[in-house]
């Protein structure tokens, strides 16, 4: 490990506890109300916020010019980056950037969403309607829902490695087994009306409806309500927090779209990652927890060799035999060890909550806990994986 | 009311308004970058290759391969409610665009495609458009 640069640390997190808010709560409450309890985790008040960065969720359009005046603060920094379900991870990579550069000292992140009560048809919605935008001009009439737009990665990745339904099964089941292991998931999966509450089998994904080939309903996210929010800090900020500081140890960005020619089995974070993982002077081999967007099983086994668990088409391989469950740290990194988006929490943009699960593992709080974890990964996919999508790498660590 | 109708692309849309015009001969165009040779898809004012923007239309064969699809069997929007189970797919042109459809005209498409399959145009004529679908070749 190179000498690392500790210049700004996650210090609070809050993950809204409610998956189900019945339309009781805006997403504007959530994220207020997950600030302030992020705040105090760190033992900050709203007043040592300097730095807003924000991706729009809310609604209402231009929350810059807003956002600032709903939490009662003056902030001498906006960001107001939308990049889908990567936000956040973008949002850690431009406050790392923004305290390092001495324009802000405590920067807030928030995200609420009420996908679930407005019955926002995030997953199976095709997209229709009158076309602004060329790209979706020349799609919509196809009728291609999100889950068949990640299912054609999952075909292509089949057809060139050999990968199989089994294979992919295995995220699902290794978050599902962390999932029962975290009372705020099963909740959620209670609150959702989920069938059957138990772990899984690669024979459950498996004979799990098709929801859109090859993709079963076992490998895909659930949609409900919720939010969080992640307070980062500058170094002598950082020390005086109540707990102890989770440095941003490196950050990556990117895009990818649809290319001629194009292979659809790499994402944007072959270009994201090695940056991330360069800054940090981190190897993916001495990663102790993958925090990683599961918006689909394709979305993790693409993200995992993207991110350099293994190589480009050896994923499908690599995650069989349980490797990814939380107790078996020699095997690699365990995944998503708070359930995920499959089976915890999945209000449409889940980046936020892959920041906050790493953070609980590096200091020790996970409800699967690794021992003596040292450094995480989150990588958070916005967007469409098969078709144009972002990628937010972040590279976390403790003292 | 449900719309039951099929999402039909904006004709007034800047970029892509010429290829659309086009579809109602049933041409299926493309551009490609005079300088630079780069194929430009979908469609743009300006070359994606270089500074240029002396972009030609070329118009497609019609004949391409499946690169990867999907058989949607879960759809939200009232028309392709009605549709399920149907089959999205990229399709690669043999002149090099990559563009997004459905297959059509076989029995079960869970069944009877597969990637690298090969597929020709097939025009669902609208009034004042046709939307190029493909079926086997």
């Amino acid at each position: 490990m190179v000498s690392q640069v500790q210049d700004a640390a996650i210090v609070g997190v809050h993950e809204y506890p409610s998956r189900k808010v019945e339309g009781k709560l805006s997403p504007m409450q959530i994220k207020a109300t997950s600030a302030a309890r992020a705040l105090a985790d760190a033992g900050l008040t709203w007043k040592d916020v300097d730095a807003i960065y924000d991706a729009g969720e809310g609604g209402g359009g231009m929350s810059g010019l807003t956002i600032a005046e709903y939490f009662g603060l003056k902030p001498n920094v906006i960001d107001t980056t939308a990049v889908g379900g990567s936000s956040y991870e973008f949002h850690a990579a431009h406050a790392k950037r923004d305290i390092a550069a001495g324009k802000a000292r405590v920067a807030l992140l928030t995200y609420g969403s009420t996908a679930l009560s407005h019955a926002m048809a995030i997953g199976t919605g095709g997209r229709g309607g009158y076309a602004t935008h060329p790209a979706d001009n020349m799609d919509s009439f196809a009728g291609m829902t999100l889950v068949s737009n990640y299912a054609m990665v999952a075909r292509r990745h089949m057809h060139q490695y050999g990968t199989t339904s089994e294979q992919l099964a295995e995220i699902g089941i290794a978050t599902r087994l962390h999932a029962m292991r975290n009372p705020e998931a099963v909740a959620a999966m209670t609150a959702l009306g989920f069938l059957d509450i138990r772990e899984t089998t690669i024979a459950d994904v498996i004979n799990s409806p098709l929801i859109a080939d090859p993709l079963h309903r076992l490998d895909c996210c659930m949609i409900s309500d919720g939010g969080g929010a992640v307070v980062i800090a500058a170094a002598d900020v950082a020390r005086d927090c109540r707990k102890k500081p989770v440095w941003i140890l490196g950050t990556g960005e990117a895009t990818k779209y649809p290319e001629n020619g194009g292979d659809i089995t790499v994402s944007a974070a072959a270009q994201s990652a090695p940056r991330a993982f360069g800054e940090a002077g981190v190897k993916p081999g001495e990663i102790d927890i993958a925090m990683i967007y599961d918006s689909f099983s394709i979305t993790v086994l693409t993200l995992l060799e993207d991110l350099g668990f293994c190589k480009k088409g050896e994923g499908g391989a690599w995650v069989s035999g349980g490797r990814l469950r939380f107790d078996r740290p020699k095997d690699g990194p365990a995944l998503n060890t708070d359930g995920g988006g499959l089976s915890s929490n999945h209000p449409g943009m889940r980046g936020i909550f892959l920041l906050i699960e790493a953070t609980r593992q590096l200091r020790g709080e996970s409800t699967s806990q690794v021992n003596g974890a040292r450094l995480a990964v989150a990588h958070g996919n916005g967007g469409m994986l098969g078709s144009r999508h972002s990628g937010g790498t972040v590279i976390l660590g403790r003292d | 009311m449900a719309d039951l109708k099929r999402p039909l692309p904006n004709l007034k849309e800047h970029d892509t308004r010429e290829f659309w015009q086009a579809t109602k001969d049933g041409q299926l165009k493309y551009q490609r970058c005079d300088d630079c040779r780069t194929i430009v898809f979908y469609p743009r004012h300006h070359c994606t290759g270089c500074l240029g923007d002396k972009l030609t239309w070329h118009t497609a064969s019609g004949r391409g391969t499946v690169y990867s699809f999907s058989v949607v069997r879960k759809a939200e929007h009232p028309f392709f409610r009605t549709l399920v189970p149907y089959a999205v797919a990229w399709i690669d042109l043999d002149e090099g665009p990559r563009l997004l459809s459905n297959i059509v005209g076989v029995d079960d498409p869970a069944k009877d495609i597969k990637v690298g399959d090969r597929v020709t145009v097939e025009w669902e004529i609208h009034d004042e458009l046709a939307l190029p679908l493909f079926r086997p070749a």
